[in-house]
């Protein structure tokens, strides 16, 4: 393996070397009152060839789907098209607060996304200022929350499946809901009967993952949603898994009320190592009266966005969730994801998912314990029970699929099957791609039933790092570079 | 071991004179993995049967520590702030997490015994 | 269409090994009536790239770019220049198209960068620990708070008046849909807030903001001591990133939390995101701290190492017992950030500070002579309040018409607030030349008789 050993920037420092030039001070008399920094900020000198080399190096440690199979279940790794970086790319040099004649562009690309957003939903209206999923989550309760108390009633939990991504409660709680959670039936699917026992009077929501967490179809979600609807209680679908249903399922149609999507998974704008993203928060007619401001609206005039509470007409915002108008950079991208693929090449994307997600299933459930009998949606759900007489756990076996070159899975995830395997292919994987992870897949399990330890134990081998003590991280967290324990030498951290 | 009682949640108490010291189980500290962290209570909080009264974690688990009875803290084990894996290293000895009074000690012969929990142990790993 | 890798061979191939006739009956859970027969009706059909790409420069072409006139906005996103090469390293693959770094010997490259940008936030702030980013400055402003509640138990946020309007605003719909009091104090260009007296022994936190949103500078190291004394946290919202490469960062002035907006270093306006919220804080707080933090190991080869850490107080595993619902980052504008600032070093930071200060000056002097006009300020940093003889929002659109893009006027934060509404924001930076200063000064003077 060759070397990339790469030490940090502050390890590289020269004092006064710097990497861009700039012009000698011009003179003036200084406003800074007493307020002008007394001692420097400690940043370290280096030149443009050295930044660069830095990060080139740092990024060939990495996988990314540009080189590498990445199946992370709910994720959506799909490819990210360069034209949307380019085209992104034409709207940079705007400032959110230019007087709105002067940016009929930009507020009209806000416009055109959410119009394809709400004719793909069959929804009508469209919040999109959230900047994440987590936050068009919270951003879907709080609307929730605004609509209960303007019709004055008291509702105070919200109903969420076992199965459900953590964010889920975690927004509800933060609400201040309290979370009734319900199982999977034996299918995998969301158990009707107990949901349908929660359901009450005391009920604001539930939250459902459709397809759910497990990659499979909520059948019962049209009757669900009348019963819920019923009880006088909303129907929050977490959008993540929209890939497997875009272009041919419209959630309107299922009497879903609130759903967020991810832009930076079903609409291909990149996940950048951690972000950005973007969650716009479709609405049902009762609840788009209280999507938060700005949001644009589109008269005879043009263009404009719409800022303060009280120039929302009958509209009740509950209110602004973060600076500015939205994730503008993911809304561009987006939008020339979706003109690119058009109404038939988001129907083309769905099918091709599932099919890919079918295929691993088919390909793998002899020699692993595929969760639940029957075909998933666009994420095929393994468990670890054909690990049963082995020592091998799900994580060796991600460590080992590292060194055949693929990214792993999504492990341990979701909660309600043990040792999870979540597989999500997407649609941007060929079918030699597919076969190559299939093969991968079935000489690991096999080889791991046949009583081999070392090799996973030790897995991975090829990469810039082996295993990595995430307990030694957690105990005795270090989460800085600093000069005084750089220079002491004797530290147990030494590079 | 003898007047070891253990809740359903996996927690145990040991009566020990007037005060019942309390833990999580062998089980608990192998299901959660090396423990980074323990959050305490503060010593002379007054705790219900069932209520949280400490955390632990791990790099990958979070988990509640609840009161296997009525009481008060009148101690807590401070080691475990600079050494957490000492819950994983001795979970039913110096691993302990705080002493209650209890206020109640007619609570503690309603919990499990060795035998029992180790069955209730069986059931889950079974089901 | 070009990003579908599959052909009619292939599915067929593959619909027979799954057994099934097609991929029709793969949907066999959706209810019929749910289920359209063919695409969306109402959307265009694919298109080749050059058709989206003339579609999406139509669109462009409809807008004033800020670099086509002179340009004076900041009040919250600051106009810097980035250098080239911070676009063409943070669009490389494997950043770019790569996942948070939860398979840690395959992220190294992520998580190195994590590490160093972590650091160079608590050197900006003088803070003790950052975490790995947020969305913007105002949602990490919100954070901040609820994490003070948190801390101190307690559930009452001061604020200043003169914090960021959107800042402001998030803290309010919070304090609404999470349960907390916001005690919001109004804004005031000139006079001295009291925020002491405010403080009461149900104070969570108090909330200000350096340079203010006037462009004010202070020095909270009196309100730091107030704040101590009676159990609340400070809170200093920074949403000039470049001006902590000149002016005493809240670190110094005994600030508990700080929150940031980081957009002006490696990321343009971008129309306002995606921004780089930071976050940072005493070290004695870290556990209650939301969001991301990269902390350093050592492998199984005793190599030292990066890996995401204290997850545990996250929603993947705390679900309704989280720091926080946030589940993202905002990673690659991180990455901008750390690269530009890599660039720049000390030096460059410090110089570039000093230019942007300079520059506002001499247009401060410049627009201070024209009849009728009054610069506030008695301190800025690049960013100032002017104050003119009549509404601001007129004279900006007059003045957009030429081009020239003058300013924020302060109505358009606060609209109806008869005391702001001749008030402009004006702010200059290192790519303000003399020329466009000359066209702002006169065409004011002209917009003003």
């Amino acid at each position: 393996m060759i070397d990339m050993e790469q030490p940090l920037i502050f390890e590289q420092d020269a004092p006064g070397r710097c990497g861009v030039d700039l012009p000698s001070v011009p003179a003036h008399k200084s406003r800074l009152g007493n307020r002008k920094r007394k001692g420097g900020v400690g940043l370290p000198g280096l030149s443009e060839p050295q930044v660069v080399r830095h990060y080139t190096r740092l990024s060939q440690k990495n996988y990314g789907i540009d080189s590498v199979f990445y199946p992370l279940g709910s994720c959506t790794m799909k490819h990210n098209p360069r034209l949307n970086e380019k085209c992104a790319r034409l709207f940079g040099d705007l400032h959110p607060m230019q007087p709105q004649s002067t940016v009929q562009g930009a507020l009209e690309v806000i416009d055109q996304l959410a119009g394809w957003l709400k004719t793909l939903t069959g929804m009508p209206s469209v919040a999109m200022s959230p900047a994440a999923g987590a936050h068009g989550e919270f951003c879907g309760l709080a609307v929730i929350k605004a609509a209960l108390e303007v019709r004055g009633e008291k509702r105070t939990k919200v109903i969420v499946p076992e199965s459900a991504h953590g964010t889920n409660p975690a927004t509800a709680a933060a609400l201040g809901f309290t979370i009734e959670a319900v199982p999977a039936d034996a299918t995998g699917r969301v158990d009707h009967a107990a949901l349908k026992a929660k359901l009450g009077p005391d009920v604001a929501a539930i939250m459902l993952t459709n397809p759910n967490t497990c990659g499979l179809f909520e059948r019962d979600i049209r009757t669900i949603a009348d019963e819920v609807h019923k009880a006088g209680a909303y129907f929050y679908c977490d959008g993540a898994n929209f890939n497997a249903i875009v272009g041919r399922v419209r959630p309107a149609d299922l009497g879903i009320d609130v759903m967020h999507i991810n832009l930076h998974k079903t609409f291909s704008t990149p996940h950048g190592g951690g972000g950005p993203g973007a969650g716009p928060v479709m609405l049902a007619e009762s609840l788009a009266p209280f999507a938060p401001v700005p949001y644009v609206v589109h008269d005879a005039k043009g263009f404009r966005l719409v800022e303060h509470a009280k120039d929302a007409g009958s509209n009740k915002p509950f209110g602004r969730m973060k600076g500015f108008h939205g994730q503008m950079g993911m809304f561009t991208r987006a939008l020339t994801y979706i003109l690119s693929h058009g109404a038939d090449g988001l129907w083309q994307v769905a099918s091709d998912a599932v099919l890919n997600a079918n295929y691993v299933l088919a390909s793998l459930k002899d020699v692993m314990s595929a969760s639940y009998d029957g075909p998933c949606m666009h994420e095929a759900l393994f468990d670890d029970r054909f690990l049963k007489d082995t020592e091998i756990t799900t994580l060796d076996i991600a460590k080992a699929l590292i060194d055949r070159g693929f990214h792993p899975m999504t492990m341990y995830f979701p909660l309600v099957v043990h040792g999870a395997f979540l597989i999500e292919p997407t649609e941007t994987e060929s079918k030699q791609t597919l076969d190559a992870f299939i093969a991968a897949m079935r000489d690991l399990a096999q080889k791991a039933k046949a009583g081999s330890v070392e090799m996973f134990k030790q897995a991975p081998r090829f990469t810039p790092r082996r295993r990595l003590d995430e307990t030694l991280a957690a105990r005795s967290p270090i989460l800085r570079w600093k000069l005084e324990e750089a220079l002491d030498v004797s530290g147990k951290n030494a590079a | 071991m003898a007047n070891v009682h253990f809740t359903k949640d996996h927690e145990w108490a040991r009566l020990d004179g007037d005060v019942a010291v309390c833990g999580i189980t062998e089980y608990a500290q192998k299901a959660l993995g090396d423990v980074v962290y323990v959050e305490l209570p503060p010593v002379g909080k007054k705790v219900k049967q069932g209520e949280p009264t400490a955390v632990v974690e791990s790099a990958k688990a979070a988990s509640e520590v609840y009161a296997p009875v009525d009481g008060e803290v009148v101690a807590v084990n401070d080691v475990l702030s600079s050494d957490p894996g000492k819950v994983n290293a001795a979970a039913m000895g110096d691993g302990w997490f705080f002493k209650l009074k209890p206020s109640n000690p007619a609570q503690l012969s309603g919990l499990m015994d060795e035998s029992v929990y180790q069955n209730h142990i069986k059931e889950l790993l079974a089901g | 269409m070009r990003y579908l890798p599959l052909t009619d061979k292939d599915r067929t191939a593959m619909l027979a090994k799954i057994g099934v006739a097609s991929v029709n009956d793969l949907f066999v859970d959706v209810p019929k009536a749910a289920h359209l027969d063919g695409p969306v009706k109402g959307l265009p059909l694919h298109q080749p790239e050059y058709e989206v790409e003339r579609h999406m420069a139509s669109l462009a072409a409809k807008n004033i770019t800020a670099g086509s006139a002179p340009f004076f906005l900041g009040a919250g996103a600051y106009r810097h220049h980035v250098p080239a090469s911070v676009d063409h390293l943070i669009q490389r693959g494997e950043f770019m198209t790569s996942y948070t770094p939860y398979q840690p010997e395959v992220s190294q490259g992520t998580l190195q960068y994590l590490f160093e940008f972590q650091t160079q936030v608590a050197l900006l702030t003088g803070m003790e620990v950052a975490n790995a980013s947020m969305y913007d400055g105002a949602s990490a402003c919100g954070e901040a708070v609820m994490m003070a509640n948190r801390v101190t138990r307690k559930n009452r946020a001061v604020v200043s008046g003169n914090l960021h309007p959107h800042y402001r605003d998030v803290i309010a719909t919070m304090s609404r849909m999470t349960d907390f009091v916001a005690d919001l104090q109004v804004p005031s260009p000139v006079a001295i807030e009291n925020l002491t007296a405010l403080i009461d022994d149900q104070t969570s936190c108090v909330v200000v903001q350096n340079p203010d949103v006037f462009g004010n500078l202070h020095d909270y190291s009196a309100l730091a001591a107030s704040c101590q004394a009676k159990g609340a946290l400070l809170i200093v919202a920074v949403t000039e990133i470049v001006s902590l490469g000149l002016i005493t960062p809240p670190g110094a002035m005994g600030a508990d939390i700080v929150v940031a907006e980081g957009q002006g270093i490696g990321n343009g306006l971008n129309f306002g995101g995606p921004y780089l919220g930071l976050f940072a804080c005493r070290e004695k707080y870290l556990r209650q701290m939301p969001g991301r933090v990269c902390g350093q190991t050592l492998d199984a080869d005793n190599r030292r190492g990066f890996v995401l850490t204290l997850s545990a107080r996250e929603q993947h595993i705390r679900r309704e017992k989280a720091t926080s619902n946030i589940c993202t980052n905002s990673g690659l504008c991180a990455l901008a950030f750390t690269i530009h600032l890599s660039l720049l070093g000390e030096a460059g930071l410090t110089r570039l500070a000093e230019t942007n200060h300079a520059k506002t000056c001499q247009l401060a002097d410049k627009l201070a002579a024209l009849p009728g006009c009054k610069v506030l300020n008695s301190s800025f940093f690049n960013e100032f309040t002017l104050e003119l003889p009549k509404p601001a929002e007129t004279v900006v659109e007059q003045l957009a018409k030429k081009p020239i893009l003058a300013g924020v006027p302060l109505s358009r934060f606060y609209p109806g607030d008869k005391a702001l509404a001749n008030l402009l924001l004006i702010t200059a930076t290192e790519l303000t030349t003399d020329a466009d200063m000359d066209a702002l000064a006169s065409a004011l003077k002209e917009a003003c008789q």
